[in-house]
């Protein structure tokens, strides 16, 4: 009996992988138990190796594991690539159709299980996914039944018929695997879950939910990797609430677009990647100086350039603090998690409007495509907030060709807005510098006061800010502080609690709001510890870099990095502090 | 209702004297006057270079953004609020270099807004280099032997593209131009009206008389139809695009927001922005 394992399915993309793994882990899901997904692919449609990697655990798990119990192999490669990942207990399940061999020195149990065989026989060789499934099904000892009712709902409007196939496909994998029992069939018995009823998502899901749930009713937007999937479930939904998305020409479009949107009052979003942030760079810019709200997603990916398109990088860093020319307020925020990818995509939008500026919310590709069990969503924490936006102001008559303030100096720097279409609120927006109407001024007084103006917006904003670092600090004196920001919090933790169980005394901080920086809370923590180590999936270091230039402390600052493509794994990270302990 | 007068502001245009884009502001504002609209009605969104300055010159809502992008600005404008009126505007460079790409997208597009080029055919803002509207073997600062490339035939350009309304005209004609803006404005879809807006300081070529021999006028000839495709086509090809009127209109053709699944009859800025419990609950669920 095991409180959790790791099954991994593999073979040519194109060949029905990701619906092998979905039936599973969804049926996983709803017996309660928590996944945490991982999928390796290509950029590419047909063909290459992909293989989707699901930790099943009876508690929450944030991370991949280290190692592997159970692969699930469609072709050769799937066991050449992968087969070393199994720890020495681990099982091979394999089609016999392409007679399964283990790598030299790979000491596994392998089952040659006639996957394609089985579903021809049944109809169809498109089946021998569900054979798969059984098959996976007879080593965790889980009843075929439970299986059913996501069967029912992927097949039973081919009809009643074809649903009895594939649950009979299921049986027979299952019966064919006890029947050769090579005697460790229990071991890997899955403990029984709670059974109850738990989300399971990307963080694209829980993204597009929020800024849902947040207002946006208008997206404008060009297709990439890893992002798209924030589009698609835009589209699916916002019909239903009136709005629509744009597909743009271009990622400069889906930016400049968002911006006109914004400006006439329509709380609008667009998401992309790296390649697609640098071409925003300029629009980013418009935004900050016309005082325009924007919400921008980055789900960053390996790059530079084309770079690494379907894999794990946290390089758009520096990128996203600094980009575009001359100086704006701009704020970046990093979730860590599903649950907070959906809290910040709604603050994201109040933020935005609050202050009236820019906002990115980034991600990267394991937090946006690592499918994964979510507590529920909770409508409570949802809140409109538009700041000093009047949406249906009563305004005196201007005098003649005068202009409304809309560019006010404040003391808080923010200023009155109003939506075009509104009687008596005339204001011209412009790129170039310009006073308090908006018309364009090169005076030398202007500048400064509008300048100063539009940077002091942020100032306070760490301060009120809900958790702007996710703090697990329970030492005073602590041996190592760990920080890291988005998807890395999960290994992280686990590294954390292998390294307290050998008696060292770890803190842990991950960063949320990264622009403006929160130095005072993180400069705490940095004092509590002997050591601090930034993890960090880049190779310039650049989050312990922006550690440096706002807390300093340089001397204790070490790095852990990885630039690989692969997200950090909690066995590495706990190897590797321990060289720097 | 609001005259010419009220889209009038106090600022004085730092276009250079005798400037065709005088001619194009004044339009504008009869036109807006002449459909109807009050100021607050109107946005009018422009790009960068001396042109894209008029939103700033307009009693009006303006939104001067970045070089090349005023159709993708204006676009989300309308989106935002389909109850605006708006107006995009700039220069053959703004729309027809660094803008190509937004240009044939919009067309294709066909959202209810009106696209106005100020077409100087030369780069005037950063004093005098070649633009994609440059004819062969013009010289400037950046051709001195002459422009080896060929100028976009913008015309026959918008008609592939799909336009559903394409007209041009010439800064002099101001009573056919604002009748072309009024008729862009009632247009219900995307409305190119580009217009020969000479340059004085830098295009020594094509002048206000190079314009005035060289322009033939659509209702001179006999027979136009400008709901004809084809003749249109034909005719811009015939006389190397240098036509003033109103070329081509497709009045079937309905506009974007017309088409849009689900899309809100009010504006969408005026959306429900909170969710109620019972939708969102049934959003958690689709996951579980």
């Amino acid at each position: 009996m095991v409180e959790q394992l790791s099954w991994k399915v593999g073979g040519q993309q194109g060949e029905g992988i990701e619906s092998t793994g979905e039936i599973f882990a969804i049926t996983l899901n709803r017996l309660g138990y928590y996944l945490y997904g991982y999928r390796h692919f290509s950029s590419r449609i047909k063909g290459g190796h992909t293989n989707n990697k699901i930790r099943v655990s009876t508690e929450k798990v944030r991370s991949i594991a280290d190692d592997l119990d159970i692969l699930v192999a469609f072709d050769q490669e799937t066991i050449d690539v992968n087969a070393h990942e199994l720890h020495s207990k681990g099982i091979v399940l394999a089609d016999a159709k392409f007679n399964p061999t283990l790598p030299e020195g790979v000491d596994v149990t392998l089952y040659s299980v006639p996957f394609t065989e089985i579903a021809t026989d049944l109809g169809t060789s498109l089946m021998k996914n569900m054979v798969a499934v059984g098959a996976s099904s007879a080593i965790m000892n889980l009843k075929c039944e439970v299986f059913r009712d996501v069967v029912e709902e992927i097949f039973s409007r081919k009809g009643e018929q074809v649903v009895a196939k594939n649950m009979e496909a299921i049986v027979k994998g299952a019966e064919y695997v006890r029947e050769q029992d090579k005697g460790n069939l229990h071991q890997m018995e899955l403990a029984e879950a709670d059974g109850k009823k738990r989300m399971f998502m990307i963080g694209n899901d829980a993204i597009a939910m929020g800024f849902l749930a947040g207002g946006c009713r208008f997206m404008a937007a060009y297709p990439i990797t890893p992002a798209s999937e924030i589009m698609e479930y835009m589209i699916k939904k916002l019909p239903e609430f009136g709005g629509t998305v744009i597909q743009t020409e271009d990622e400069i479009a889906a930016a400049t677009m968002s911006i006109g949107a914004n400006y006439a009052g329509v709380r609008t979003i667009t998401a992309s990647a790296g390649p697609g942030l640098s071409l925003m760079m300029e629009s980013i810019g418009l935004a900050g100086i016309t005082e325009t709200p924007l919400v921008i997603v980055d789900t960053q990916r390996g790059g530079p350039s084309t770079g690494l398109p379907t894999k794990q990088e946290q390089s758009d860093l520096m990128a996203m603090i600094y980009g575009t020319h001359g100086e704006i307020p701009k704020v970046v925020m990093a979730p860590s998690t599903v649950q907070e990818a959906f809290n910040d995509a709604v603050e994201a939008l109040n933020i935005a409007e609050e202050y009236q500026v820019p906002v990115i919310l980034l991600s990267d590709l394991q937090l946006s495509l690592g499918k994964q069990t979510v507590e529920p969503l909770e409508y409570d924490n949802i809140e409109v907030r538009r700041g000093k936006l009047d949406e249906h102001p009563d305004l005196p008559e201007l005098d003649k060709g005068e202009y409304f303030k809309r560019y006010q100096v404040t003391e808080d720097g923010v200023s009155p807005r109003i939506l075009p279409g509104t009687k008596n609120g005339i204001f011209h927006v412009t790129g170039v510098e310009h006073d308090e109407t908006g018309k364009p001024s090169e005076l030398a007084s202007n500048r400064k006061n509008q300048m100063d103006k539009r940077l002091r917006k942020l100032k306070k904003l760490p301060e009120v800010f809900p958790t702007p670092v996710q703090i697990d600090a329970r030492y005073e004196e602590a041996d190592v502080l760990f920080v890291g920001f988005n998807s890395t919090r999960g290994a992280i933790e686990e590294a954390k609690g292998r390294l307290e169980e050998e008696g060292y005394k770890v803190n842990h901080a991950h960063i949320r709001l990264i622009h403006p920086f929160p130095a005072k809370e993180v400069k705490a923590l940095v004092d509590q510890a002997k050591k601090v180590i930034v993890v960090e999936n880049n190779a310039t270091a650049q989050l312990a870099n922006i550690i440096k230039m706002n807390v300093g402390s340089q001397e204790k600052m070490e790095s852990i990095l990885q630039y690989d493509g692969t997200p950090f794994l909690p066995g590495q990270i706990h190897q590797r502090s321990k060289e720097l302990l | 209702m609001a005259t010419f007068k009220e889209f009038r502001n106090k600022v004085k245009p730092n276009w250079c004297p005798g400037c065709g884009d005088f001619s194009v502001q004044a339009s504008i504002q009869r036109a807006a006057a002449n459909v109807g609209l009050e100021p607050e009605d109107l946005a009018v969104i422009s790009g960068i270079g001396c042109s894209g300055r008029i939103s700033g010159y307009i009693n009006s809502y303006g939104f001067h953004g970045i070089h090349g992008r005023v159709l993708p600005i204006a676009q989300g404008v309308k989106m935002a609020n389909k109850n605006l009126k708006v107006i995009a505007s700039g220069g053959d460079g703004d729309g027809f270099a660094i803008g190509m790409g937004h240009t044939v997208h919009a067309i294709r597009r066909n959202l209810d807004i009106t696209y106005i080029v100020m077409d100087n055919q030369i780069y005037g803002l950063t004093k005098g280099q070649t633009s994609p509207r440059s004819e062969k073997g013009f010289k400037t600062k950046s051709t001195p032997e002459g422009s080896i490339e060929s100028a976009v035939n913008v015309m026959e350009m918008a008609l592939s593209a799909g336009a559903t309304f394409v007209a041009q005209s010439f800064s002099s004609d101001l009573k056919e131009l604002t009748s072309l803006i009024e008729q862009g404005i009632n247009h219900e879809g995307f409305s190119l009206i580009n217009v020969f807006s000479p340059c004085v300081t830098y295009n020594k070529v094509n002048t206000y008389d190079w314009f005035k021999e060289n322009l033939v006028s659509l209702d001179d000839i006999e027979g136009y139809d400008s709901s004809d495709r084809k003749k249109a086509m034909a005719t811009l090809m015939e006389h190397n695009s240098l036509v003033k009127g109103l070329i081509y209109q497709n009045t079937e053709q309905k506009s974007y927001q017309d088409l849009i699944h689900g899309y809100a009859d009010h504006a969408l800025k005026d959306s429900e922005l909170n969710l109620d419990k019972g939708k969102f609950d049934n959003l958690v669920k689709e996951f579980m």
